[in-house]
């Protein structure tokens, strides 16, 4: 026995990068090209969004910068009055389009992951409470989840984002459309977690560990976060995934619809609404640039989130 | 079996003579009526729909030259020069059925005097107005008002019984946010009668075949189909995809696409409206700007800055596509008391704007609101865009607020705006009206377009001498001196005066009218 193991060398403590490789999270991952694909996409335009100001070759918030004379220039081609050449060409106010989805692309995953966060966070706390607690705190809590979803959510955001813009102050009103729009977007999306976590929790409760935590005295809220929530927050990260597309979405809608992002400040969904404006008479590229790249933002965000769905989900091993 | 072929050959012919009749017109544009009170709004579409519904006693044709509507013929007492004689047209029936007569003349000249009207400014000389008999009437002036006439194109008769029995002799308080009868329900003795209205969705009209210039005008258009249509874009789609056959306001980057589309036309003239911005300079502080305890806007360098800031000939070139004509004053071309020298006095030097900025003690800037329509000028929005850039070169940070017109308007009628664009059409030609509705300092009388807080109680007693002055002359001498006065003290920043384009198929036959109202009974259809 000593000799066999004198004899063979000692297999090496794999290393933690190497575990992590070899998990089966991170295989399944390297095994679908689609996954791979939407992550390289997701992380190039998270990066490109944050090194937003050093990347654009202009500021296009700063109106002070801008010459309405460059206005309606068309791609990689000299502008008629000024000569300036600008990649992606530019929009009626003559900001470079590039620029603009650069700084759009910041403030729709700014507002996305903020959207989402505090609609997680909601939405996960409220579902404890009402799956743990039960009784009248269950019946209240998922009775307005269930008011709230018979109306469609950008109808809520609308009437949130309504609201509150009545309760702004003028000079502030452009500086807090984002968060107003962060707020609207997570109060109308808080309901699918609360719902899922909420039914989670009525399992995982019932369960051993719960019932041991409880008889040696843990206090409930502590039971709650130690122990039950990182026992439902897989299905939590799934949710959280596929939202985060779906608030690019509903904040691009709520800009494109004229309640959301201001024109001097615009997110995609801005620029997409100024440039449908110009789609009869062939400026094409104000439209064009700033959807194709929300199209191929928000497929990213979801394929992944489909990915991780079924990554996450053992019955489908 | 005779029986029938005559029944189906009759049926026949009553097809097809009525389908020779019927030509339905589907009409947009931007924007909705606010109203349909006749007196409730002085405003363009708000108008512009009541002229289809309702008369006045001249109306202006297509070509804006006078013409006889409900009064058949109108001249100055010869041994009183102030008192108008009007004699009205006979057998002018309402919609209801009721006859059209004197009583209804005084009745509705008093309703548009009283305070909630918005057309009581068009109306401050007459100090009565007496039915002599069933279809003569006299309008009484404070002293001889030449232009007397100018001022009731706009002003539509109602009958009295009608507005009695429906509680709406009252005008509609639109600032006040009421409703009443006569907003959604009209009873006019005009070409068309009204069939359903939805407010900002569709309002439907049919031809009145009692209407007593049935055989004067063309009336080929049998049904009005009126659909505000805000997006400019898929009001130029409706269009080409034949949903509609006239708008109002093609958008200037698709006028080619339009004209080059088989089957349409495009209509260009200029109109008789100059675009410009506001600002609160009467009071010492105001709510929507950064700055504690004084109001920029008060110091006139501020004003002129601004004014220097603002680039007219890249807005006319990139946003209007050159559809415009950069304004140096706030009155068109068409208005007596223009002057080629003061509409180009304004140029553009941002250096010097910077320079006076800071001469003011702002050389750090400011901020402030700027409120605009969204759904009511050619490009409005796009203009105040453009405007934001152009006001940040010389340091003044502009919060730019772009709403539909409904929640616009009132923000200036009653005050709750510092900074606000607005658009402003003569339809009497005359300075007289741009004095009394946008200098005159602010009452429950005259001035009630006046956001700005300006008073100059000088001018406004010259502004008051212009409706009695009969010396032409001298009246001529007066406005040039009340516009020098409004230019040096730069109460308003004049953007441009706009050009119209009207969009319709080949079918629809009408000329394009300078004030941007076009009256359906005018039209041909073929």
């Amino acid at each position: 026995m000593s000799d066999s193991t004198a004899k063979q060398p000692e297999p090496v403590a794999p290393s933690r990068l190497r575990k992590v490789w070899e998990s089966d999270f991170v295989y399944s991952f390297r095994h679908a090209p689609v996954a791979v694909v939407a992550a390289s996409m997701v992380t190039l335009m998270v990066l490109s969004a944050l090194f937003a100001p050093l990347i654009a070759p202009h500021n296009p918030f700063d109106p002070a910068t801008l010459n309405l004379m460059n206005g309606f220039t068309p791609p990689m081609e000299p502008n008629a009055f000024t000569g300036e050449v600008f990649l992606l060409g530019t929009d009626d106010q003559g900001r470079d389009v590039f620029s603009t989805i650069l700084y759009g692309m910041r403030i729709s995953l700014f507002v996305g992951f903020a959207a989402v966060t505090l609609a997680m966070v909601l939405g996960v706390t409220l579902g404890l409470l009402a799956g743990y607690i039960g009784g009248w705190t269950e019946t209240i809590i998922m009775r307005i989840a269930d008011m709230q979803l018979t109306f469609p959510a950008i109808l809520v955001a609308m009437l949130i984002f309504g609201i509150a813009k009545g309760i702004t102050p003028p000079e502030y009103r452009n500086d807090m459309a984002i968060w107003v729009l962060i707020l609207a977007i997570g109060l109308s999306d808080w309901v699918q977690f609360a719902r899922v976590v909420r039914g989670a929790t009525m399992v995982e409760k019932n369960r051993e560990y719960v019932q041991a935590a409880r008889l040696i005295g843990r206090r409930p809220v502590s039971i709650m976060v130690r122990h039950i929530l990182p026992n439902v927050l897989n299905p939590v990260l799934v949710i959280a995934t596929i939202s985060l597309a779906l608030a690019i979405i509903a904040e691009a809608t709520l800009s494109f619809l004229g309640v959301g992002a201001p024109p001097t400040q615009p997110s995609l969904g801005t620029l997409i609404r100024i440039g449908q404006g110009f789609l009869f008479s062939g400026e094409w590229w104000i439209l064009f640039f700033p959807a194709c790249t929300l199209l191929v933002l928000a497929l990213s965000v979801n394929l992944l989130g489909d990915w991780l769905r079924d990554a996450l989900n053992p019955r489908l091993k | 079996m005779k029986i029938t072929t005559g029944l189906a050959t009759a049926a026949l012919l009553a097809s097809t003579s009525l389908s020779a009749n019927a030509e339905t017109l589907r009409w947009a544009r931007a924007g909705d009526s606010l109203t349909l009170d006749p007196h409730a709004q002085n405003e363009g579409p708000t108008h512009t729909l009541a002229h289809q519904i309702y008369e006045p006693l001249i109306i202006r044709d297509m070509s804006g030259a006078f013409q006889a509507a409900l009064a058949t013929d109108w001249a100055p007492k010869e041994d009183d020069p102030t008192v108008w004689v009007f004699n009205l047209r006979q057998g002018v029936t309402y919609h209801d059925g009721a006859e059209f007569t004197a009583e209804d003349v005084v009745f509705s000249i008093n309703r548009a005097k009283t305070d909630d009207s918005g057309m009581k400014e068009l109306l401050g000389s007459i100090v009565e107005v007496r039915a002599v008999d069933d279809h003569t009437v006299e309008f009484v002036t404070d002293g001889p008002n030449p232009i007397l006439p100018s001022n009731l194109t706009n002003l539509f008769m109602m009958d009295s019984g009608w507005a009695e029995a429906n509680d709406t002799v009252k005008v509609q308080d639109v600032d006040g946010g009421e409703t009443t009868y006569a907003t959604t329900n009209t009873n006019g003795t005009g070409a068309f009668k009204l069939v359903s209205r939805e407010p900002d969705v569709r309002t439907v009209l049919e031809r009145n075949d009692d209407y007593w210039g049935m055989d004067e005008f063309p009336m080929e258009v049998s049904e009005i189909i009126y659909t505000p249509i805000q997006n400019a874009a898929t009001r130029v789609a409706a269009l080409l995809s034949g949903e509609v056959d006239f708008i109002q306001d093609v958008p200037v980057q698709d006028l080619q696409r339009v004209a080059d589309s088989d089957g349409l036309v495009v209509k260009t003239a200029a109109q008789n409206r100059t675009i410009f911005f506001g600002m609160h300079l009467g009071p010492d502080d105001i709510e929507n700007d950064n700055v504690e305890g004084e109001n920029p806007l008060a110091d006139i360098r501020v004003r002129r800055a601004m004014n220097m800031a603002i680039d007219r000939d890249a807005i006319k070139q990139v946003v209007m596509r050159g559809q415009s004509e950069p304004a140096g004053m706030i009155a068109p071309p068409f208005v007596n008391g223009w002057t080629e020298e003061m509409d180009s006095s304004v140029s553009t030097d941002v250096e010097a704007g910077k320079a006076l900025m800071a001469e003011a003690g702002y050389e750090d800037g400011f901020s402030i609101q700027l409120d605009c329509p969204n759904d009511r000028y050619i490009n409005d929005e796009a203009i105040c865009q453009a405007a934001v850039g152009m006001l940040g070169q010389i340091g003044v940070t502009v919060n730019l607020d772009a709403k539909p017109k409904a929640q616009h308007f009132p923000l200036i009628s009653s005050g709750g705006t510092d900074f606000y664009m607005l658009g402003w059409g003569v339809p009497t030609y005359d300075s007289e009206y741009v004095f009394n509705f946008l200098v005159h300092t602010r009452s429950d009388e005259i001035g009630t377009w006046n956001a700005t807080g300006y008073s100059n109680a000088e001018l406004d007693a010259k502004i008051a001498s212009l409706a009695s002055e009969t010396d032409l002359d001298k009246r001529n001498a007066t406005i040039a001196d009340i516009w020098s006065t409004v230019q040096d003290d730069v109460l308003y920043l004049p953007i441009h005066h706009q050009v119209l384009n009207w969009g319709m198929t080949e079918s629809v036959g009408t000329e394009v009218s300078p004030e941007d109202d076009p009256k359906m009974k005018f039209f041909t259809m073929n």
